[in-house]
């Protein structure tokens, strides 16, 4: 059926084109281990897959047979994972080749792949600016024609905000829809894997391919993988819901044009357009800040030298161990979730603000049921508030950097599956909009892509 | 002056439940493998490696619960313990805390002191175990092996309920028994599959509110157990007695010693941080799956033990030693159905027995049929008590039939009055001067005469006929 020969020539295109776009710092991989990988995968992939040499980059915080996963850390400068990702293993099983690693925020804690301890990966139109993050390695390959798809992973937007900066498609399955077997933990009731691709259906497909049960996940939901839909004539009987808090007063105008363009769109696709409210939504962001670093704080305590990754100075006792180990090799992004998790799940805080929170998530996630409750099928946001922002821009403000997570938290909060496509440009950069969908329907969150995607002049300005 | 002072003690009993794989993957929970071979990445806690429940540790916490009469929940939550320490892979071991499996058991046990007692089970949770340190195996190094990292435990946690160290051990072997009738875990103290926590306190006796309390900690046999709480009890009363206050700590036992000390502060538990492990859905358990649980749970020892007593007209003690074990309260009932009589069964398996098994690795090497046997020929006369003995030792030696061995050994009493008789006839002719002194009216020479015939016939007489024969005689 297919040339055993393909697979070879396209593991050698993919290694080349990722050569091209090196001065992008998306893969971490070495050139020639890519190469030499690339080539042995491809003799070893099966030829009736249905990604046969298919090349996929994978973020650094999934765990590769292949290539070290550093999570984009010094703590793990150098390790390799003794098994694969589940997500990994179907991905080869269907004779799709690894095409090494890509860059992001330490541990996913960013948005801008400036946390990372290999350096910031560029925004592949203007080097100037950040690709997003933390899946911004994912991004920009993908956004430069290196590879067709990558895999991300997201905690509160990880692979739809760099989408939307970098002008690609990023989805993000229902929570519990892909296995997080391998995915390396930073907020485990928030994590999925994620694809980015250059179109819906590249990232479709290899979303169907990397979804379904996974025993090695107590989360992952005992579903079948994700069957694709086909591209919709019309979207005739959809109710698309547009939340008003998405839309505040202060939006970014070309955002906001840019968004009503492709309401519009929707509507002549034959949707019922919907304004909805999800009142909690002004509470999202302090949330998720709350509930992601407690849970990064405990999967983030293994790193402590004693059994792999590189140790530091100071390993006279154990306590010196950790100290420095864990004061060295983590930077600074990544410190300050550790202590602010650390600090709100300590005993006389933990209602206060843990607790709290968990309410809170509740709340939000009741919002979403509501709407839908009420015969709304999908919906519509603008990705990120703005286009992408310029590198160092908010390095220094953690609470600005954090804000560009605003219209994606939710989603992982709610555990909800949610898309960011490209949906036109601001100043030559592009900008995204947000489906997002109800639990385990992502093949109709997909039709509604695929049918706004076909319409969407995503390469004009807004 | 202990007898001014109650002793008020609570215990907390992690029990390994017998898997044959870890609590949350699939690697083996045997003791005593080379270091570090029963591993994988998710009891290493590598990157992106994450737990998957075992069901059936689930299984035997459940039946755990139901056999310390606890009620199971029917979700319960699995939440993370934080602190960091080089034998904890993963900086949190998986616990429960806010939710646990079971709470609101009881378990009577037989108090020396008080008789039939309860202890309340305040709750029972399920988690995993950390690996081990190693500080002797290389010199100023620590080594750690991390084989029983993730092997599945209960917390059994009981009230301040006993008030005695005595009373605590007791309860501590009634649970023992529990647990091993049901097969939920083999208990064994010196292979740390049963460990135990106390909290210690005394106050005045009257006293409705109790005094600062402190944990005992590593107290690792059985034997041990009563010996640290006593002497952390004489330790807080001479505290009191001299003036002074107990200060809330934890005390480790060393047994070298026979002392306690406190633990060093570096040591001191933090604040655990305790919330839901986002790796595990709440643990929801049908009431079909409970209900299957308590289905296969056994009689347990303090119904056993009840039912003897009822059922067998035996003293509480000695239903306390038949059911102690469930094998040996087995043995007891095969025996009484194959006909003997329940007291006598009972002295039996208490006596001969269970020293038999003592000495042979708690092997019942009697037949429970032959030994019903065997007390019917004493009962009907055929062998004596003593001689009866001997042939328990050699059926549980050499095997065969009590009769017949009773034959080869010759110890088949003669109940044939005239055969008797030949034996009375040489025994008082032997013995003129003690013949005058009984028809002179000193009767109590009578089994006098019963002990000489018994030796004459080499035990072979039936002492109550040879009483009868002798009256005979000496009366004509």
């Amino acid at each position: 059926m297919i040339d055993p020969s393909e697979a070879l020539a396209s593991a050698k295109a993919a290694a080349d084109r990722i050569v091209k776009v090196k001065r992008l710092n998306a893969c971490l991989t070495p050139i020639k281990e890519l190469r030499k990988s690339l080539a042995a995968q491809a003799s070893a992939a099966h030829p009736s897959g249905v990604l046969y040499g298919m090349p996929v980059a994978v973020k650094d915080n999934i765990c590769t047979l292949e290539f070290t996963t550093s999570c984009g850390s010094k703590i793990l400068e150098g390790y390799r994972s003794p098994y694969e990702a589940t997500a990994v293993a179907k991905l080869k099983a269907a004779g799709a080749l690894i095409a090494g690693k890509t860059n992001c925020d330490e541990f996913g804690m960013g948005s801008s792949t400036e946390h990372s301890a290999y350096g910031r990966s560029l925004h592949p139109f203007d080097k100037t600016r950040v690709p997003g993050g933390s899946s911004g390695g994912s991004a920009a390959l993908v956004a430069a024609g290196a590879v067709p798809a990558a895999l991300g992973s997201e905690t509160g937007g990880s692979v739809r905000q760099p989408a939307s900066l970098c002008g690609v498609v990023g989805i993000k399955p229902t929570y519990g829809r892909v296995s997080r077997s391998g995915l390396v933990a930073f907020g485990s009731s928030l994590d999925q894997i994620g694809v980015l691709g250059r179109s819906v259906h590249d990232a479709a497909r290899v979303l169907s391919v990397i979804s379904g049960r996974d025993p090695k996940d107590s989360t992952c939901e005992e579903r079948d993988s994700l069957r694709l839909p086909t591209v919709p004539e019309s979207l005739q009987g959809f109710v698309i819901g547009v939340p008003k808090e998405y839309f505040p007063q202060d939006l970014d105008p070309a955002v906001r044009r840019a968004s009503d363009r492709a309401i519009r769109l929707l509507r002549e696709l034959g949707a019922a357009v919907r304004e909805v409210s999800l009142p909690h939504t002004a509470y999202a962001v302090a949330t998720y800040y709350i509930i992601a670093p407690a849970e990064a704080s405990s999967n983030l305590a293994r790193y402590d030298g004693a059994r792999y990754g590189p140790r530091f100075n100071g390993s006279e006792d154990v306590r010196a161990l950790y100290r420095t180990t864990r004061g060295e090799g983590f930077g600074p992004e990544v410190r300050r979730r550790v202590l602010v998790g650390t600090y709100v799940l300590s005993s006389g805080y933990y209602d206060a603000y843990y607790r709290k929170a968990q309410q809170m998530r509740a709340l939000i996630a009741q919002d979403f049921r509501n709407v839908f409750d009420r015969g709304v099928d999908l919906l519509f946001t603008p990705t990120t508030p703005t286009p992408a922002f310029k590198a160092g821009e908010k390095l220094n403000d953690p609470v600005a950097m954090y804000l560009s997570d605003i219209f994606t938290v939710t989603a992982n909060l709610a555990g909800l599956p949610a898309i960011s496509m490209p949906i036109g440009r601001i100043k030559g950069l592009p900008i995204g909009g947000q489906l997002i969908g109800q639990a385990f329907l992502e093949d109709e969150m997909l039709e509604a892509a695929y049918a706004l995607e076909r319409a969407v002049p995503a390469g004009e300005e807004a | 002056m202990a007898g001014a002072w109650e002793t008020v003690i609570g215990l907390e009993t992690h029990v390994q439940l017998r898997t044959l794989s870890k609590m949350f993957c699939g690697c083996s929970a045997a003791f005593g493998a080379p270091p570090n071979t029963n591993v994988c990445p998710v009891c290493l806690g590598l990157p992106g490696a994450l737990p998957v429940p075992n069901e059936q540790a689930l299984r035997l916490a459940v039946r755990a619960a139901l056999g310390v009469g606890c009620s199971v929940h029917p979700r319960s939550i699995f939440a993370r313990k934080n602190y960091f320490y080089p034998d904890l892979p993963k900086g949190y071991q998986i616990s429960q805390f806010e939710q646990p499996l079971a709470t609101n058991g009881s378990l009577s046990y037989l108090s020396p002191d008080r008789g039939i007692a309860t202890a309340t089970i305040q709750r029972l949770h399920v988690e995993e175990d950390a690996g081990k340190s190693l500080h002797d195996r290389f010199p100023k190094q620590t080594a750690i092996d991390l084989n029983r990292c993730g092997v599945p435990l209960i917390e059994i946690v009981t009230g301040p309920d006993f008030r005695s160290p005595h009373e605590a051990r007791t309860y501590l072997l009634t649970l023992k028994q529990v647990l091993e009738y049901a097969g939920i875990s083999d208990c064994d103290m010196e292979k740390g599959s049963l460990r135990v926590d106390a909290n210690v306190s005394v106050r005045r006796p009257g006293d409705t509110a109790l005094g600062t309390k402190t944990e005992v900690k590593n107290i690792n046999s059985f034997a041990y157990v009563e010996k640290a709480l006593t002497v952390e009890r004489d330790r807080q009363i001479a505290v009191l007695e001299s003036g002074g206050t107990v200060a809330q700590q934890t005390m480790l036992y060393d047994s070298k010693t026979n002392n306690v000390r406190p633990q060093r502060s570096k040591e001191e538990s933090h604040d655990y941080r305790y919330f839901p492990d986002p790796d595990l859905p709440p643990l929801v358990l049908t009431e079909e799956f409970i209900a299957e649980q308590q289905t296969l749970l056994p009689e347990l020892p303090t119904k056993k033990r009840e039912r003897f007593v009822e059922k067998y007209a035996l003293s509480v003690t000695d239903a306390a030693v038949l059911t102690a074990d469930r094998a040996v309260a087995d043995y007891y009932e095969a025996v009484v159905h194959a006909g003997a009589e329940p007291k006598t069964a009972a002295n039996w398996v208490m006596t001969e027995v269970l020293e038999d098994a003592k000495d042979h690795g708690d092997g019942l090497r009697v037949p429970p049929g032959a030994l019903a046997n065997l007390i019917g020929l004493v009962r009907g006369g055929t062998v004596s008590h003593q001689a009866a003995k001997r042939v328990f030792a050699e059926v549980a030696e050499r095997g065969g039939e009590p009769r017949n061995v009773a034959e080869a050994l010759g110890v088949m009493q003669v109940g044939d009055a005239g055969v008797l008789a030949a034996w009375v006839n040489e025994v008082l002719g032997a013995h003129t001067t003690e013949v005058a002194r009984y028809k002179q009216g000193e009767t109590k020479l009578l089994q006098f005469f019963v002990g000489q015939v018994m030796k004459a016939s080499r035990g072979k007489a039936d002492p109550k006929l040879a009483q009868r024969v002798l009256e005979e005689k000496l009366a004509s």
